[in-house]
C-alpha cells in the first residue's frame, strides 16, 4: 500500500513536470530574423538585441523608434544606446509594458544589411510557465501564503492520506477554477456583478464537489472508497476560493487560469507530501510531551516556510 | 437534542476549553498569516465574530427547512452572503485597514471554524443557544488572534498596539511572515504545558 501511494504521487508530479518541460522547450523558439538573432526584454526598461555580426555604425538614440504593436501612433525613443560587441542595449526612461509586443525600427547597423525592423515580445509560453512555477514553488500557497492550513495539518499524518487529499484537491481545483473563469468572464464582468464574486465562486466549488462526489460514486466505487472522504474537506480549504479571486483580480484568460490552478493544486500536493514524510518520522522521535502532535507540526511547517523563502529570488519568463 | 450548558458556559467554552485557535486548531490560516500585529488580528476577529454570529442565527432559524443532503452547500452559501456583507461594509468604512487585510476578509468564507460550528451546533440547537455559542467562538477566535498578535508585535517590533513600548526590537525574526508558524506552535505547546501542570496538581490533591 505504501509503495502504491508513492507511485501515485510520482506519476502525478511527473505529469506536471513533463507538462512544464514541454512548455520550456517551446519557450526558446528558433527565431531567425536575418541580421537580428535574438531579442528580449531585460529588467523593466531595457531591450537587448543580439546581432549576427558586430555592429559597425552605431546610430544615435533618436534613430531608434519603438512602439507597441497595437498602438503604432505612440512612438518612443530610447534614452541611451550602448553597444557591446554583438549586443545592443536600448535603455528607456519609462517602464515598458512587457505584456504587449513591441516593434523596434532602426537604420542600417552594419554594411549591406539594410534597415532593421523587428518585433520584441515576451514569450507567452514563458509567461504561462512562470505562472505555474510561481504558484508551485515561489508563491506556494501553503508555505508562503499560509492558506489551507487546517486541511494541511489534518491530512498530513500519513503519506497515503496526504497523496489522496492532494490529488483530489488538484482535480477539484482545476474543475472549479475553469467554471469560475467562465462565470466571471461571461456573467459577473458583463453585468457588473463583481461584488457577488465570493458567493458565486464558493457556490461553484460546492457544486463541483457535489458533482464529483455523485459521479465518482456511480462510475468508480473503488476510487470513491479511496478518495471520497477527502471531497468534503476540499470546501474547507481557503486555497480553493483564493485561486478564483486571484484569477479575477489579475484578469487571467482561460489557459492562464488552468496553469494557476495546476500550480496551486500541485503546490498543495507537494507541501502535503513533504510534511507527511516528516510527520511519519516524528512519530518515532522522542519529543517533549507538551510538543506532541500539532505544536511540533507547526514548528516543522515553519522550517519548511523558511526553506521556501529561498525560492523567492527565482526569476522566470 | 437539548443542550445542558448554560448561556455563560457556552460563551466560556468558546473562549477557553474549546478555543478555536489553540484547542480545536480550526482557523490556522489567519492565525499564521494575519497575526503580525494586534490591530490586524482584532479587525479580522471582529469580522469573523460578525460572520459567525449571523450565519449561526440564520442556519438555526431555518434548520427545519434545510434538507440534510444539501446542508453543506447551504451553509457555504449562507456564510458567503454574510462575508460579502462584511466585505462591502469594511471596504467602505475602513478603506486603509481593509487594504492591509487584503484577500483575507473574503477568505473567511472558507474558514473551517464557521462551517464546523454550523454543522456541530447551530443545525441542532435553539436560536438563543446558537447565538451564545457563536459569540463564544467568535470571541475565542478574536482572543487567539490578539494573543498571537501581541506576542509577535512585542517581540518583533517592540511595540504594543502601535505604541513603542520597549524602544528596541528584541527579536526581529518574529515579524517575518513565516514566524507565524513558530509562534503558533510554541504557544500551543505552552498551553498544553499549563494544562498538564494543572491536571497534575489536581490529581495530587485528590
Amino acid at each position: 500500500m505504501k509503495k502504491k501511494t508513492r507511485d501515485i504521487f510520482f506519476v502525478f508530479i511527473a505529469a506536471i513536470v513533463i507538462f512544464a518541460v514541454t512548455a520550456i522547450a517551446m519557450v526558446f523558439p528558433s527565431g531567425d530574423d536575418g541580421f537580428i538573432t535574438e531579442k528580449a526584454f531585460e529588467g523593466d526598461k531595457e531591450i537587448v538585441l543580439t546581432t549576427a555580426q558586430p555592429v559597425k555604425n552605431v546610430p544615435a538614440a533618436e534613430a531608434f523608434t519603438v512602439f507597441e504593436e497595437n498602438d503604432p501612433d505612440i512612438q518612443v525613443h530610447p534614452q541611451s544606446v550602448s553597444v557591446d560587441g554583438k549586443k545592443i542595449h536600448l535603455t528607456f526612461s519609462d517602464r515598458l509594458n512587457q505584456s504587449n509586443a513591441h516593434m523596434v525600427k532602426a537604420p542600417e547597423l552594419a554594411e549591406g544589411t539594410g534597415p532593421v525592423a523587428t518585433e520584441v515580445s515576451r514569450s507567452y509560453w514563458g509567461f504561462l510557465l512562470s505562472i505555474l512555477i510561481s504558484a508551485l514553488l515561489i508563491n506556494n500557497y501553503v508555505f508562503t501564503k499560509y492558506l489551507g492550513l487546517c486541511v494541511f495539518m489534518g491530512t498530513s499524518k500519513r503519506k497515503t492520506t496526504a497523496t489522496g487529499m492532494g490529488i483530489v484537491f488538484t482535480i477539484v481545483m482545476l474543475l472549479s477554477a475553469v467554471m469560475s473563469w467562465l462565470a466571471n468572464r461571461y456573467i459577473l464582468v458583463p453585468f457588473h456583478l463583481d461584488f457577488l464574486q465570493v458567493v458565486v465562486f464558493i457556490g461553484l466549488v460546492s457544486l463541483t464537489v457535489q458533482a464529483v462526489d455523485t459521479i465518482l460514486r456511480k462510475v468508480n466505487p473503488i476510487l470513491f472508497n479511496a478518495f471520497g472522504v477527502f471531497l468534503v474537506l476540499v470546501i474547507a480549504n481557503c486555497i480553493i476560493i483564493a485561486v478564483p479571486l486571484y484569477m479575477a483580480s489579475n484578469q487571467y484568460n482561460l489557459i492562464e487560469t488552468i496553469m494557476l490552478a495546476l500550480g496551486a493544486g500541485g503546490g498543495f500536493l507537494l507541501a502535503l507530501y513533504l510534511m507527511s514524510s516528516v510527520r511519519e518520522r516524528l512519530e518515532l522521535a522522542q519529543i517533549p510531551e507538551c510538543f506532541k502532535g500539532l505544536p511540533i507540526a507547526f514548528i516543522v511547517a515553519g522550517q519548511f516556510a523558511l526553506a521556501f523563502l529561498g525560492f523567492s529570488g527565482l526569476q522566470i519568463g | 437534542m437539548a443542550n445542558e450548558l448554560s448561556k455563560g458556559q457556552l460563551v466560556a467554552r468558546g473562549l477557553l476549553s474549546q478555543n478555536p485557535v489553540f484547542k480545536l486548531a480550526l482557523s490556522m490560516c489567519p492565525a499564521v498569516g494575519m497575526s503580525t500585529s494586534i490591530k490586524t488580528g482584532l479587525m479580522l476577529g471582529v469580522a469573523v465574530l460578525f460572520v459567525q454570529v449571523f450565519s449561526s442565527l440564520t442556519i438555526s432559524l431555518f434548520k427545519n427547512w434545510i434538507h440534510p443532503r444539501i446542508r453543506i452547500p447551504t451553509y457555504t452559501l449562507t456564510i458567503a452572503t454574510w462575508v460579502t456583507v462584511i466585505d462591502l461594509v469594511l471596504s467602505a468604512a475602513f478603506p486603509a485597514a481593509y487594504a492591509e487585510m487584503g484577500i483575507f476578509i473574503k477568505l473567511i468564507v472558507a474558514f473551517a471554524i464557521i462551517t464546523m460550528r454550523l454543522e456541530m451546533f447551530a443545525c441542532k440547537e435553539t436560536v438563543s443557544d446558537s447565538l451564545f455559542d457563536a459569540v463564544g467562538m467568535g470571541l475565542g477566535f478574536m482572543f487567539g488572534m490578539v494573543t498571537i498578535g501581541f506576542v509577535r508585535e512585542l517581540l518583533g517590533s517592540g511595540m504594543v498596539f502601535g505604541y513603542d513600548l520597549l524602544g528596541f526590537k528584541p527579536l526581529l525574526f518574529f515579524i517575518l511572515p513565516c514566524a507565524g508558524f513558530f509562534v503558533v506552535g510554541l504557544m500551543m505547546a505552552f498551553f498544553n504545558w499549563i494544562e498538564a501542570k494543572y491536571r497534575d496538581a489536581r490529581e495530587q490533591k485528590s
